[in-house]
């Protein structure tokens, strides 16, 4: 169980990160805080030519407060956002502060986190329930995407090759927001076997649900969010939260949609606490 | 809780243990520490598919002397381990896989590089041909299937079958009640912290191949590497240095073991090789897979008269060397009537074989199945007369009075207490506590449950108990050879292994129990062929009774000696001296010479001793076997309360009582240590480990993400309680308990899961219980579909 051989590349700045990914022919990959893609070169399912380590480049490493919102570098560790405590968006830290183990969030990244796109992954659902945006770097410059149109499947998104996650943008929570946050775990550490989160905030007109640890992406429960937001708790009934799944996600094995209704009850009784 | 235990450094003290002080500062030294001069690094490339035919293997050009397949290794037989149980049925293990492929993982082609890495680059560069054979997966399917076989000399895939019946008609016809039952345990694989591991070369100066080899068995193992490769015993030394973990499955000789022996007996040259976690799930998931088909006929108050028992042992692809597959079906037949007292008996085994890993004894054998079996069975025929389930196990345990009591298939027990301990665990416990608690319900929903489970384990079973078992290799006498320094310390040599078990410190109390020497003085080596005596090594709960009796016997055979020179000092006559732990050698007069002089008087200056000095001198190696060999049955009663959470399945453990009598404590605080690992262990069999197959035979855990073992947040506090009834047949009445704690968590959770479920009617009785498996009966039992047994 070791890697098979490959370069490995630590660039100067993100314009190097890129040129390299671009000029490798699609053999390359960035290396964040190598938490997933560490196992997966051991095992030998990646087998990139040429690694990029992203995860000491200056620009991704920095958390701003800009006013409206807080940007978090692609190579923020989720330790780093635990401790950060950030003003009007601790959320933020109590999603950290749950990912897998201290030891994984010492080195594991946001930005790598969301590249990566593990389904039951945390930042993938927290994300775009928080309405964040992804701000992504490639050869013809800066673009920013929508969370909620980043991930697109299980280990897929609308990254290119010679593209990075350089930084997330979280908007500050008002003070009337609502936010519940459940998964559940079969052990501490490990990718939950279902997970929600809800975002009421009036005061930005925002009600959002997400469910994760589906098979596939993270999928929003609009509809269930809007009765929420106009209702309360009681809008998430075991029969409504019943037909908002199987509408969002059809033919889902009974075992599982039960675990992911008690998921998405349960993130919306925290948000109501 | 109370610390247990007694002052000083002798038998019953807490002694801190010695060996930690290296595992704390990280200055162990395992076979991955070994670095010798020139070491290759070897990786084996192992079968992709479960079952099939090796048309062709084509090494890749230039790689003479780096790639090999069996027809390389001309001098390595392939393993065979024959027994002596009838119908039982021989297969051929070979060192790299030869004409068909019988389980995915299954050794296939061994390559050599400088490093790991460039090992496993050559393993890719192999191109292998296998044209697929239908799989045998499933263990009742591959019992009735002839055409489809394992091994194709075999005219079906029965390893073999056990049956014994013991006044079961008579007893079965006086019954009022009868409760039928399934249960089922999934195949795991054993996980210890350090998978396999061999560093092997020849050394020209002793001639000998010296393996570094992560073993518990070293002594047993040499005799196989020797057998299998053509050597003279005397040619090959087997060295275990530091094991982190063994649990049964470094009790075998592995192929991968025999094929790196070969390497370095044909190059001469320091080969390495080292499982890694992938090759451990895969090709070592060899443990605990039985499934049980149970009638109970009893009385209307839950009294047992007679137990109707079809086991089926899924034995995946090979037979084991020494141990033998069959080992499981025996303990399973002859453990399942467990701690009870009932005379009826009938039980037909079948050990199947499968295209899987070869099954191999696991931490509590057999008996963790079988206690799962039997406790799950105690509480449906609880539920079937309407008692409390405590109360029907009170019923049914063996009494203090019959001890020692012969069991319906002729078990001695020894000794012991069993309803006391089930007492003790309640009452520890505070089962009314809970049960309140589960009346008043649980503000967030969750169900409360309590459960109780008892077993028996047979330790220190000696040559009469192995022997009916068939092996090819049947344990014996232990030795141990002590020596005492000339500075008054002390040397003990066992051929037993400890890797975790704190023998360091344990065989260093039961010597200063005799020569009172301070334990920091006393080494205890083991381990190594070429430095201790023969043992068969460390398995089966035995060490402490068997080797540790050795040195106890082998200590006091020391002191008519010590007192002869002692008596000359002292210029008295030796019948009128005595020997004091604390002071040495005593006069009549009460004066004293200290042990330490004594010592140096026999080494270094000898014109003091006396003339008719005992020649045999200051060391002895002696042997010892308990003049009963039966065992000493150590047993205990767990208790456990859950919460169940019905929305995800979750299980949460509140609270884990563990009555335990291991007879005269050695240790507690060791005595501690073995039990919770053990529970930990049964916890993971309970609620995380498992390998699944789909029906092309591939298993569906390869890393740690996916075969999940119980971390520290998922081990609860344990408190436990013990008891000391002494075994009349051992040594200071000390009985083995290594496996004990692997016995009964999967047995206690399932009960308290039922009790805290048995208003929904949900029953579960397959392990583990996965949130999955939970749901999936919670929901099946909330649309009232379909019977509440989860299918086969």
């Amino acid at each position: 169980m070791k890697a098979a051989a490959f370069e490995y590349l630590k660039p100067q700045d993100v314009p190097a990160a890129i040129k390299a990914l671009a000029g490798s022919s699609g053999e390359g990959k960035a290396l964040g805080g190598g938490q997933s893609l560490g196992p997966m070169l051991n095992l030998r399912l990646a087998r990139p030519k040429l690694l990029v380590d992203v995860s000491r480049l200056d620009a991704m490493r920095a958390i701003e407060d800009k006013g409206a919102f807080w940007r978090i570098g692609g190579a923020v560790t989720h330790s780093q956002i635990e401790d950060a405590k950030l003003i009007d968006c601790t959320v933020m830290s109590e999603v950290a502060r749950n990912i897998a183990y201290r030891t994984i969030r010492n080195r594991g990244t946001i930005g790598g986190s969301l590249a990566h796109a593990d389904p039951a992954a945390d930042w993938p659902l927290a994300l775009p329930a928080l309405a964040a945006t992804i701000v992504i770097a490639g050869p013809a410059g800066e673009r920013r995407v929508a969370a909620a149109e980043f991930t697109k499947g299980a280990f897929a998104t609308v990254l290119a090759e010679d593209e990075l996650v350089v930084a997330v943008e979280v908007p500050k929570l008002s003070a009337s927001a609502r936010w519940g946050y459940w998964k559940f775990c079969r052990k501490t550490g490990e990718f939950p076997e279902s997970s929600a989160a809800m975002l009421l905030d009036p005061g930005r007109k925002l009600a959002r649900l997400w469910v994760g640890a589906l098979d596939g992406a993270p999928r929003s429960l609009d509809g269930l969010a809007a009765d929420l937001a106009q209702r309360g708790a009681l809008a998430a009934s075991e029969t409504a939260v019943s037909a908002a799944l199987d509408l969002a996600v059809p033919n889902q094995d009974p075992v599982n949609r039960r675990m992911h209704v008690t998921a998405v009850r349960r993130a919306v009784q925290k948000g109501f606490q | 809780m109370k610390e247990h235990g007694k002052p000083g450094q002798g038998i019953g003290a807490r002694v801190l243990r010695k060996e930690d002080s290296r595992h704390l500062h990280g200055r162990g030294q395992y076979v991955s520490d070994m670095m010798l001069p020139g070491q290759r690094e070897v990786a084996f490339l192992r079968s992709p598919v479960a079952h099939g035919y090796i048309r062709s293997i084509r090494k890749p050009p230039g790689s003479e002397g780096r790639v090999f397949v069996r027809e390389d290794l001309v001098e390595a037989k392939d393993i065979v381990a024959a027994s002596t149980l009838p119908t039982y049925k021989l297969s051929a293990q070979p060192p790299l896989a030869h004409g068909k492929v019988r389980f995915v993982g299954e050794p296939i082609v061994m390559c050599v590089a400088k490093t790991r890495a460039e090992a496993e680059d050559l393993t890719e560069q192999v191109a292998l041909d296998i044209e697929e054979l239908p799989v045998l997966v499933d263990s009742d399917t591959a019992r009735f299937e002839k055409s489809v076989r394992v091994h194709e000399d075999w005219d079906d895939n029965l390893f073999l079958s056990l049956s014994v019946d013991n006044g079961f008609d008579a007893l079965s016809k006086k019954a009022t009640v009868v409760v039928k039952r399934e249960v089922e345990l999934s195949r795991q694989a054993m996980v210890p912290m350090e998978g396999k591991a061999v560093v092997a070369y020849w050394d020209e100066r002793a001639d000998q191949l010296i393996m570094y080899y992560s073993t518990q068995t070293p002594h047993i193992v040499r005799t196989g590497i020797a057998q299998f490769l053509g050597l003279d015993e005397g040619q090959v030394r087997i060295i275990a240095p530091d094991v982190g973990g063994g649990f049964g499955y470094k009790v075998i000789v592995h192929p991968e073991e025999l094929a790196v022996a070969w390497l370095a007996m044909k190059y001469r040259k320091p080969f390495r090789w080292i499982e890694d976690r992938r090759e451990h799930l895969v090709s070592g998931a060899n443990a605990r897979q039985h499934r049980y088909r149970l009638t109970a006929y009893a009385d209307d108050k839950g009294r047992l008269l007679a137990l109707d028992a079809e086991i089926t042992i899924d034995g995946g692809a090979y037979s084991n060397w020494p141990f033998t597959i069959g080992l499981e079906p025996g303990q399973a037949t002859g453990n399942l009537p467990g701690p009870y007292d009932f005379q009826g008996y009938r039980c037909k085994t079948y050990c199947v074989a499968t295209n899987k890993p070869g099954f191999m004894p696991y931490r509590g054998v057999a008996r963790t199945g079988v206690c799962f079996a039997m406790e799950l069975l105690m509480d449906a025929l609880a539920r079937a007369v309407g008692r409390d389930p405590y109360l029907v196990r009170m019923e049914n345990l063996v009494r203090p009075e019959q001890m020692p009591y012969d069991n319906v298939v002729k078990k001695h027990y020894d000794s012991g207490n069993y309803p006391a301990a089930l007492a003790l665990a309640r009452e520890k416990f505070d089962a009314e506590k809970w049960l309140e608690r589960q009346r008043k319900g649980e503000p967030d929903g969750r169900k409360i449950g309590i459960g109780f489970a008892s077993y028996c384990e047979q330790s220190a079973h000696g040559t009469s108990v192995f022997a009916t078992w068939g092996l090819p290799l049947v344990p014996g006498y232990d030795q141990s050879a002590v020596k005492l320094t000339p500075d008054g310390g002390l040397e003990v040599r066992v051929g037993v292994h400890s890797h975790g078990q704190g023998m360091e410190t344990t065989f260093a109390q039961l010597a200063h129990e005799i020569l009172g020497i301070d334990v920091q003085k006393i080494k205890i080596t083991h381990g190594d062929t070429g430095t201790t005596p023969y043992s068969t090594g460390t398995y089966a709960s035995r060490s402490i009774v068997m080797a540790g009796g050795a040195t106890l016997k082998a200590c006091e055979e020391l002191i008519p000696r010590i007192i002869k020179i002692g008596a000359f000092l002292l210029g008295c006559k030796e019948d009128a001296a005595r020997f004091d732990k604390n002071l040495g050698v005593v006069g009549p007069d009460g004066t004293a010479v200290a042990l330490k002089e004594i010592c140096s008087v026999w080494y270094l200056r000898p014109d003091r001793a006396p003339l008719d000095v005992d020649r045999r001198g200051l060391e002895v190696s002696v042997s010892y076997k308990p003049e009963r060999d039966t065992g000493a049955f150590s047993y205990a009663s767990h208790a456990v309360a859950v919460a169940v959470d019905t929305g995800t399945g979750q299980v949460e453990i509140l609270d884990y009582v563990i009555a335990e009598d291991c007879g005269t404590l050695v240790n507690p605080m060791v005595v501690e240590g073995q039990t919770l690992g053990g529970v930990a262990q049964g916890i993971g069999t309970a609620m995380y480990e498992e390998i699944q197959y789909d029906a092309n035979g591939q298993p569906n855990a390869s890393t740690l993400a996916d075969y999940l073992l119980p971390g520290p947040t998922e081990i609860p506090n344990m408190r436990i309680f013990h008891m000391e009834t002494p075994s009349p047949y051992t040594m200071y009445g000390i009985k083995g308990m290594g496996e004990g704690g692997a016995i009964a968590p999967p047995a206690v959770i399932f009960n308290a899961v039922n009790d805290a479920l048995k208003a929904t009617g949900v029953e579960v009785s397959k392990t583990p219980l996965t949130p999955h498996r939970l749901l999936e009966e919670i929901e099946r039992a909330r649309q009232h579909a379909v019977p509440k047994r989860e299918a086969a």
